[in-house]
């Protein structure tokens, strides 16, 4: 290869930061887009911690253990292999964090202390507060600012990313990104191109997520030929404070900590006399109680308010209540989320049951990757089926399934960034031909379809507004979307979606101006999300079971003959295409996915086998 | 029947070299709600209370939830996060400015990379050989735990220096927020290996010695850092390195 190859990382949350440095660590110079500075990246917002079978509470904890919880618990949708990679490396990822000075709560003994979360029944969680994810990607960010001194890492913060490079095979050969200040649009070569973009929370207007998650850069690569895959798998959290501008997340560490979620009884049979706390996850799951997974959780608070009528008050609504937990103990290990509710609803959480209900949170789906498979073909971590383009943390598919176990996140961004960084390196150093020999057209052929895309916005001169669609998009999916699923309703959504799409191109931008013009910014996201939206929809509709986050009444059961398989969603002029890959559940075999009672091993023959060899 | 109204006051400004004015507005008051959701409103309908139609007002945002320190601004004359500025608890009309002590973008929004800046003149991190796995970190206690990640919740808002009398568009005063995180690194184990580098970062031109002890930094923190404890014990660490540095450590 004649010059250095060049690198592109997208997004400065932990996948991205992991990414950076497990690059710059190589001695190959990165380039990092992030549309803040990436300190302010919504990593921030995780809050109870990252899982790892360190097994230093002597409850004989292992990775094994942690993959089946983490299988079992996303109800088999996931790929296996990776996931077994990713417990696998979970200890020494926590470990690695320790090292560069993650003020992570500790033992008595100074060791790194360990809380329960929900799906499992070990000490599993190492965490710093209650903002674990704002400590560990504090720590990221010094590493790559130690880079950046170095001069391996340059920064472009205030950048987004609107689309990739092609060239005529189809390889991905760099990124068209905006700067938001001046307006100005640039096209970047690069020989592998790392989106690190976050989940798309902002479709269903207000969840718990940032402001800047709108999945607007997945739906670029996803609208120019990147697969989609698991859009349908949202997850909503059972705990979140309802507010006007957001949903914010009351940890599940509260619960880990021992929180109990109640309602006043209402005296029937078999419950408490009338306005004695109902405990009902703990009457329902015996042997999970509060802890049961957050698909199951949600589930359990919709039945007690929409079915059965007993919400605070009638309200949509339930208690989640630490007032039986010694304060200091609430301070050293969730002050973070006291104060959140403190400041937020004004009363507090340690003397008063906090008030609850669920959100949306998370997204299972995203980017389909690839992980290196045995059958001969070369394959890629993290790599997307545009080759050169590859994706890591929430914008891709890889690592939960149909539910994300709690504190399983910061683990796969993290460990999907170490994979992916290194993969993207081998990648394009077994290419014959580097992005700067690639033709000067392909980059002015895309910097031109951006900028007539963004002449065509700042001209539109109708009535609709597009913060105001946009809210309206959120209700429409917030309503079909969630957590009870029903195909007349998600056709209903479908048309919906499409009468927003036509709107959009209604809108007035209320500001035409090139410097920092947001409405600008804010109306391309906007119409990326409508795209993303239509081919999570669909994926919705077309699965007719339940599985995971995924819940249809009309379709109880979980259908292994029919759908266990990866939604993939290929874009098209006239929709999404839909199509199905098998999942790779060669380690362990398919079980039924039950917590009122214990998970029931799973696999001894299998288990087995794995660890002896 | 009309509902009640809440009344902003914005200072705008469509970029750096324009002149500055004020315009009024009216958002609907719903119980709960924060300065964020009045900005918001303001973005659907971006109509001055005299009528006028206007660009929607800028400003930075991201989490909601003060942890990422983006929505920064001046509220009713002092610095602090629009997210956590509930309607109920605020004087109106409502004023919201930018932060006075960094380079104007547009309306609310500021250039604040001086502070990222900061934090590499001073080496603010530990250095790790390497993120391969090499074991555990180094054991300490919880007592000391509760102290630093207290501090290591700093968001690199700008609070501190947008109430700091030393700090001044024209000059480089580093500010309390990376004195700070010197102090943090310099205590753990393994950056302590690294804390005169640190410390001679801190002590060159713009730094700890230009501190004039006004004390506001700590009154400012949404965080409730113990900034001026920050700031005395990176002095005491200064001296010492001067005196060491004397008799030619």
């Amino acid at each position: 290869m004649a010059e250095k190859p060049r690198f592109i990382v997208v997004g400065g949350g932990l996948a991205g930061l992991m990414t950076v440095i497990k690059i710059a660590e190589a001695g190959q110079h990165v380039d990092l887009f992030s549309v803040v500075p990436v300190k302010r990246s919504h990593s921030v917002c995780a809050q109870g911690g990252i899982n790892g079978a360190v097994n230093t509470k002597g409850e004989g904890d292992t990775p094994w253990e942690h993959f089946d919880d983490s299988i079992y618990g996303g109800d088999f949708l996931a790929d296996q292999p990776p996931v077994q990679k990713m417990c696998e490396a979970a200890p020494g990822i926590i470990y690695m964090f320790d090292r560069m000075g993650v003020m992570f709560n500790r033992t008595s003994e100074g060791l790194l202390d360990f809380r329960r979360f929900g799906g499992t029944k070990h000490h599993r969680t190492a965490f710093a507060g209650a903002t674990t994810g704002q400590q560990l990607l504090y720590a990221l960010d010094e590493q790559v600012r130690r880079y950046e001194v170095a001069g391996l890492v340059t920064k472009y913060e205030g950048w987004e990313f609107i689309g990739y490079v092609p060239d005529d095979a189809g390889q991905c050969r760099g990124a068209i990104c905006q700067q938001m200040v001046s307006g100005k649009i640039q096209s970047f070569r690069s020989d592998a191109v790392i989106l690190a973009t976050g989940g798309p929370g902002l479709i269903f207007g207000r969840s718990t997520n940032s402001t800047i998650n709108t999945g607007s850069a997945a739906s670029a690569a996803y609208q120019q030929g990147a697969w989609y895959a698991n859009g349908e798998f949202i997850q909503v959290h059972p705990t979140a404070i309802p507010g006007e501008d957001k949903l914010r997340l009351m940890s599940e560490s509260i619960r880990g900590e021992g929180g109990r979620v109640w309602v006043p009884s209402d005296g029937k049979e078999g419950r408490p006399p009338v306005g004695q706390p109902w405990y009902f996850l703990e009457a329902m799951y015996p042997a999970y109680g509060n802890l049961v997974p957050r698909d199951i959780a949600t589930r359990a608070i919709f039945k007690i308010c929409r079915e059965l009528g007993l919400g605070i008050d009638g309200k949509d609504k339930v208690y989640l209540d630490v007032t039986h937990i010694p304060v200091a103990v609430l301070n050293a290990k969730l002050e973070g989320v006291m104060e959140i509710y403190e400041k937020f609803v004004g009363q507090d959480p340690r003397k008063v049951p906090m008030q609850i209900f669920p959100a949306v949170h998370y997204s299972m789906g995203g980017l389909w990757v690839d992980y290196p498979r045995d059958d001969g073909q070369p394959h890629h971590w993290q790599m997307t089926n545009v080759p050169g383009l590859f994706a890591v943390g929430e914008c891709e598919f890889g690592y939960h399934g149909a539910n994300r176990l709690g504190a399983n996140s910061l683990l796969s961004t993290v460990f999907a960034g170490m994979m992916g960084g290194p993969d993207s390196i081998k990648f394009v150093k077994a290419q014959e031909s580097t992005a700067a020999e690639a033709s000067q057209s392909i980059f002015d052929r895309e910097m031109k379809r951006h900028d007539d895309f963004n002449k065509r916005l700042l001209a539109l001169d109708g009535p609709e507004n597009p913060f105001q669609l946009h809210a309206e998009l959120g209700d429409l999916m917030t309503g079909a979307m969630t957590v009870v699923r029903y195909n007349d309703k998600l056709k209903a959504a479908l048309t919906s979606i499409a009468s927003l799409r036509e709107r959009f191109w209604k809108i007035t931008l209320t500001d035409k101006g090139a410097w920092m013009n947001q409405p600008l910014h804010f109306s391309r996201q906007l119409h990326n999300m409508l795209i993303l939206a239509e081919a999570m929809t669909l994926g919705a509709l077309q699965r007719d079971e339940s599985r995971g986050a995924h819940y249809k009444p009309d379709f109880p059961e979980r259908d292994d003959a029919r759908f266990l398989k990866t939604t993939l969603a290929q874009f098209t002029p006239e929709g999404p295409k839909l199509s199905y890959m098998a999942v790779d559940t060669s380690l362990i075999t398919p079980r039924a996915r039950k917590y009122d009672v214990d998970k029931k091993g799973g696999d001894a023959e299998t288990k087995a086998a794995a660890l002896t060899g | 029947m009309i509902g009640r109204m809440v009344r902003m006051r914005v200072r705008r400004q469509d970029g750096p070299d324009q002149s500055s004015r004020w315009e009024d507005f009216e958002v609907p008051y719903r119980q709960g709600m924060n300065v964020i959701t009045c900005l918001q409103d303001i973005q659907k309908k971006p109509v001055t209370r005299d009528g006028k139609t206007v660009p929607p007002v800028a400003w930075e945002c991201s989490c909601l939830e003060e942890v990422c320190g983006s929505c920064t601004m001046v509220i009713n004359g002092k610095p602090r996060q629009s997210c956590s500025a509930l309607v109920d608890q605020l004087t109106e009309p409502i004023r919201l400015e930018p932060m006075s002590k960094f380079p104007l973008i547009r309306d609310l929004i500021v250039d604040r990379s001086r502070m990222f800046e900061a934090l590499k003149r001073v080496r603010a991190w530990v250095p790790i050989d390497g993120t391969h796995d090499l074991g555990p970190g180094p054991r300490f206690s919880p007592e000391k735990q509760q102290v630093y990640y207290q501090l290591q919740r700093c968001m690199t808002c700008g609070c501190c220096l947008e109430v700091c009398p030393q700090v001044t568009t024209g000059n480089n005063f580093i500010g309390a927020a990376a004195i700070s995180q010197v102090r943090i690194f310099n205590a753990h184990p393994t950056g302590a290996m690294h804390a005169s580098e640190r410390i001679d970062a801190l002590t060159e031109e713009g730094g700890i010695q230009d501190c004039g002890n006004a004390q506001n930094c700590v009154e400012a923190c949404p965080k409730e850092i113990d900034l001026v404890e920050s700031i005395a014990d990176m002095n005491r660490q200064a001296t010492r390195r001067i005196i060491q540095k004397m008799f030619g450590g």
